[in-house]
C-alpha cells in the first residue's frame, strides 16, 4: 500500500449527499479479476453518455478538476455496496483524500486499505472547503495526515480526527495482514480454545 | 458470566467471545467464525494470497458460491456467454479448488444468493462471526450472529488469518412493539425504520431489531429485516435467537448434531441483552402505525406509504433538497403525483431480502384466480436452487408460471443487474430488492423497492398498488 503523509492538490466538489459507491463504480465494471484501470470508469454513469462522450457538466470533466487529487463531498459519502473497487476506482483516477461530514462505514474502511485519506470534518469546515473548492484549480487544499490538518490556500486550518492505528497505518503503508500474522500464537491460542469450548463453531 | 458485572447487550457479548488481541487503543483481533465468498469481491483477494505465498487459514470456516454475475436461464450450467462473467465464475471455480474451499457450482442444486444458500446449509449458527465481501452479510444476524459485510482486502485478511481488524461499533436498539396490520409485512418494517432513520442513522452502529412485532416474524422475515441494516448504515442487525432460531437451524447439514447440539443449545439461549443492557441509540416504532410502503427516490430513505403522494423538494431542508430535485428528475416522477397512479413496466421477484420460499408463497397467494398485467414483464427469481425446488414441490411454480411470471434459475439477477436481466432507460420496477441507486438495475433503470406482496399487487395492475384493495 502506497504511504500517505501529505498532500498538496486541487479539490473537486461534489456537494451531493449519498453518493453511493454504484455511483462512484457501476456493476458492469465489477468484473474484472484485477485491481487496477478502473479510474476511467469512475463515476462512469454521470461522467459519460450513453455513447461513451463526457459530459461536459461533471465537474470531474471540467478543465479545473480534471487533475483532482481530493473530493469535497456531501453527507454520507460511500453509502451502499461493499465493493472496494470504489476505492480502487478513485486510487486509480488519482483521489487521494475524500472530505465529508460522514462517510458510510464499509467505504470508510476500505479507503484505509488503499492508500486513501477519508476526512470528516463538521458541516460548517465542509462548506468553507466546499466553496474552496469551487474556485477551481487556483485554490489547493493540502492535508497533512502526521499534523492532522487540511489548510486551504488562504491559510485557514481545520483539524481532524483519526483512529491512531489507522494513521499510523496509512503514514507507513503498512499490510495488515503481515501485522496481524505476526499475532500468530494468539490467533493459535484462541483457535484451541474455541475447540474445546464451542466444537461447533 | 453473562450475568455478572454491566449488563451486556447481544452485541458485547458476541463481540467480547471473539476478541484475540486488544491493543491499547482498542483497536481489536475479532475471531472469524464463517467467511462465504462469491465470484466478484474474491479474485483479487486469492491473487494476493498467491502472490504472497499465504494459504486460506481455515478452507473448513469458507464456502464459496457464485451468485452475483451468474445469469438466470436454464442454459448456464453449460455456458455463460458474458466473457468477463464467465471468466469470473470460471476463476472462483479454480480458487476453490486450489486453496480447498467447498464450492456450489451453477449447476448444484445449493447454489444461489450467498446470504440464502449460508442459512439454507446450516454454516448460519447462533453466536458466530460471519462475515463476507458483500454488504448484505447482515442477513445473517436474523440469527443471533454478528455478520457484516466486508472489502476485498479485508476478504484477503480473512483468507490468510482468520481474523479482522476492528474497532467495536456503537449499540443501537430498534424496538418494534406490536401487532402488524394486515398487508403489513418485515420488508414494510424494514423499509419504515430506515425511512424513519434516514441511510446515514445507523452508521457506526450495530443495530439489534426487538420487540413484539420482530419476535413475531418467521426467521425469513427477520432475515427481510436484518438484510436492509446496511440500507439504514449499520453494519450489521442483530435479533436475539429464540425457538424459532433453533428449529430453523436443526438438522441443517452443517448445524451441529447430537451431544454438539446440545452443548451448542445451552450456549445459544444465553444469547440475548441483559436487563438493563446500555444502548447508544433507540429507535421505537409502533407496529400499528406501519403501512405498506414504497420508496419513490434513490434513496432507500426515500419511503411513503402507498397511500401518500410523491413529496416536493422544498419538504426537505438543506443538501436533501437538492438530492430530492434530483430524484425525482431521474424517476420521472411530479411532486403531487398519487404513488398509486404510477405505471410501472416491469415486476422483479427475488434478492437475499426477498428470494426466500415465504416470499414465493406470498407472492402466489396475492396472484391466487388473478394475472399478471398484459405487456408487463415480470420475473421471479427464487434465492437459491432449494427454494426454487421447493416452490416446484409445492406447486406454487406452476401456478405462478400460469399467471405470467417468468420462471427464473437462481441467483442475485436483478438486484444489480451484473448479469443480464437488467431494466432499460426509463423503464420502471417494482422490485423486491434493497436498493433503488440510480443505474442500480440498469443505466438509467428506475426503481421502486417494495414488500413482495406490493410487488404481485403491481404486477395484477401494472401500477403501484395498495395490496390490501386486493386481499
Amino acid at each position: 500500500m502506497p504511504p500517505f503523509t501529505t498532500l498538496t492538490g486541487v479539490a473537486a466538489p461534489m456537494p451531493l449527499v449519498n453518493i453511493d459507491t454504484d455511483m462512484i463504480i457501476p456493476k458492469q465494471f465489477l468484473k474484472t479479476i484485477q485491481r487496477s484501470g478502473l479510474g476511467k470508469n469512475l463515476f462512469d454513469e454521470m461522467r459519460y453518455d450513453r455513447q461513451g462522450n463526457e459530459i461536459a457538466d461533471f465537474v470531474l470533466n471540467q478543465p479545473a478538476y480534471r487533475q483532482a487529487e481530493i473530493l469535497v463531498a456531501g453527507d454520507n459519502f460511500g453509502c451502499g455496496s461493499s465493493r472496494e473497487h470504489a476505492p480502487w476506482a478513485l486510487l486509480d483516477f488519482g483521489i487521494r483524500c475524500v472530505i465529508s461530514t460522514s462517510f458510510a462505514d464499509i467505504f470508510h474502511g476500505n479507503c484505509f486499505k488503499n492508500g486513501i485519506l477519508p476526512i470528516t470534518l463538521p458541516q460548517a469546515q465542509v462548506d468553507v472547503l466546499m466553496d474552496e473548492a469551487r474556485k477551481g484549480a487556483n485554490a489547493r487544499i493540502t492535508v497533512d495526515l502526521a499534523a492532522q490538518t487540511v489548510s486551504t490556500s488562504d491559510g485557514t486550518v481545520f483539524t481532524f480526527d483519526i483512529d491512531p492505528f489507522r494513521k499510523h497505518c496509512l503514514l507507513n503503508g503498512l499490510d495488515d495482514i503481515g501485522l496481524t500474522l505476526e499475532k500468530a500464537a494468539a490467533i493459535d491460542a484462541f483457535e484451541a480454545r474455541a475447540r474445546l469450548a464451542q466444537p461447533w463453531a | 458470566m453473562s450475568t455478572q458485572g454491566t449488563p451486556k447487550t447481544l452485541y458485547d457479548k458476541i463481540w467480547d467471545a471473539h476478541v484475540v488481541h486488544q491493543d491499547a487503543d482498542g483497536t481489536c483481533l475479532i475471531y472469524i467464525d464463517r467467511h462465504l465468498v462469491h465470484e466478484v469481491t474474491s479474485p483479487q483477494a486469492f491473487e494476493g494470497l498467491r502472490m504472497t505465498g499465504r494459504r486460506v487459514r481455515a478452507p473448513e470456516k469458507t464456502v464459496a458460491v457464485p451468485d452475483h454475475n451468474v445469469p438466470t436461464d436454464a442454459r448456464r450450467a453449460e455456458r455463460i456467454d458474458d466473457e468477463m462473467s464467465r471468466i469470473q465464475v470460471e476463476t472462483l471455480r479454480q480458487n476453490a479448488r486450489e486453496f480447498g474451499v467447498e464450492l456450489y457450482d451453477v449447476d448444484d442444486v445449493r447454489q444461489g444468493i450467498v446470504h440464502i444458500v449460508g442459512p439454507e446449509q446450516g454454516w448460519t449458527l447462533p453466536g458466530l462471526t460471519i462475515v463476507c465481501g458483500d454488504s448484505h452479510t447482515a442477513t445473517h444476524g436474523a440469527f443471533g450472529a454478528l455478520a457484516h459485510g466486508i472489502g476485498t482486502s479485508e476478504v484477503e485478511h480473512v483468507l490468510a488469518t482468520q481474523t479482522l481488524i476492528q474497532k467495536k461499533s456503537k449499540n443501537m436498539l430498534v424496538r418494534v412493539e406490536g401487532e402488524l396490520p394486515p398487508g403489513v409485512t418485515a420488508k414494510d418494517i424494514t423499509l419504515t425504520i430506515i425511512g424513519r432513520t434516514g441511510t446515514a442513522g445507523g452508521t457506526g452502529h450495530v443495530i439489534e431489531y426487538a420487540g413484539s412485532a420482530i419476535r413475531g416474524l418467521s426467521m425469513e422475515g427477520r432475515m427481510t429485516v436484518c438484510n436492509m441494516a446496511i440500507e439504514g448504515g449499520a453494519r450489521a442487525g442483530l435479533i436475539a435467537p429464540d425457538e424459532k432460531t433453533f428449529a430453523y437451524v436443526m438438522g441443517r447439514p452443517h448445524a451441529p448434531k447430537g451431544a454438539a447440539w446440545e452443548a451448542a443449545m445451552a450456549y445459544w439461549q444465553t444469547l440475548k441483552s441483559d436487563e438493563g443492557a446500555q444502548y447508544d441509540k433507540v429507535v421505537e416504532i409502533d407496529a400499528a402505525e406501519i403501512a405498506p410502503v414504497v420508496t419513490w427516490g434513490t434513496s432507500p430513505e426515500d419511503v411513503l406509504p402507498i397511500t401518500g403522494t410523491v413529496p416536493r423538494p422544498e419538504d426537505f431542508e438543506g443538501a436533501k433538497r437538492e438530492a430530492a430535485a434530483r430524484a425525482l428528475d431521474y424517476m420521472g416522477l411530479t411532486p403531487g403525483q398519487r404513488l398509486a397512479d404510477v405505471e410501472i413496466d416491469t415486476v422483479f421477484i427475488g434478492s437475499c431480502t426477498n428470494g426466500r420460499i415465504e416470499d414465493l408463497r406470498e407472492v402466489a397467494r396475492i396472484m391466487e384466480g388473478r394475472r399478471v398485467k398484459e405487456g408487463l414483464r415480470a420475473m421471479i427469481v427464487p434465492g437459491s436452487g432449494l427454494v426454487r425446488l421447493q416452490a416446484e414441490q409445492e406447486g406454487i411454480a406452476d401456478k405462478l408460471r400460469a399467471a405470467g411470471f417468468d420462471w427464473r434459475m437462481a441467483g442475485c439477477s436483478m438486484c444489480l443487474g451484473m448479469n443480464p436481466d437488467q431494466l432499460a432507460p426509463g423503464e420502471r420496477c417494482a422490485s423486491t430488492s434493497n436498493r433503488n441507486f440510480e443505474g442500480r438495475q440498469g443505466y438509467k433503470g428506475r426503481t421502486h423497492l417494495m414488500s413482495p406482496a406490493m410487488a404481485a399487487a403491481a404486477a395484477i395492475t401494472g401500477r403501484l398498488t395498495d395490496v390490501r384493495e386486493l386481499v
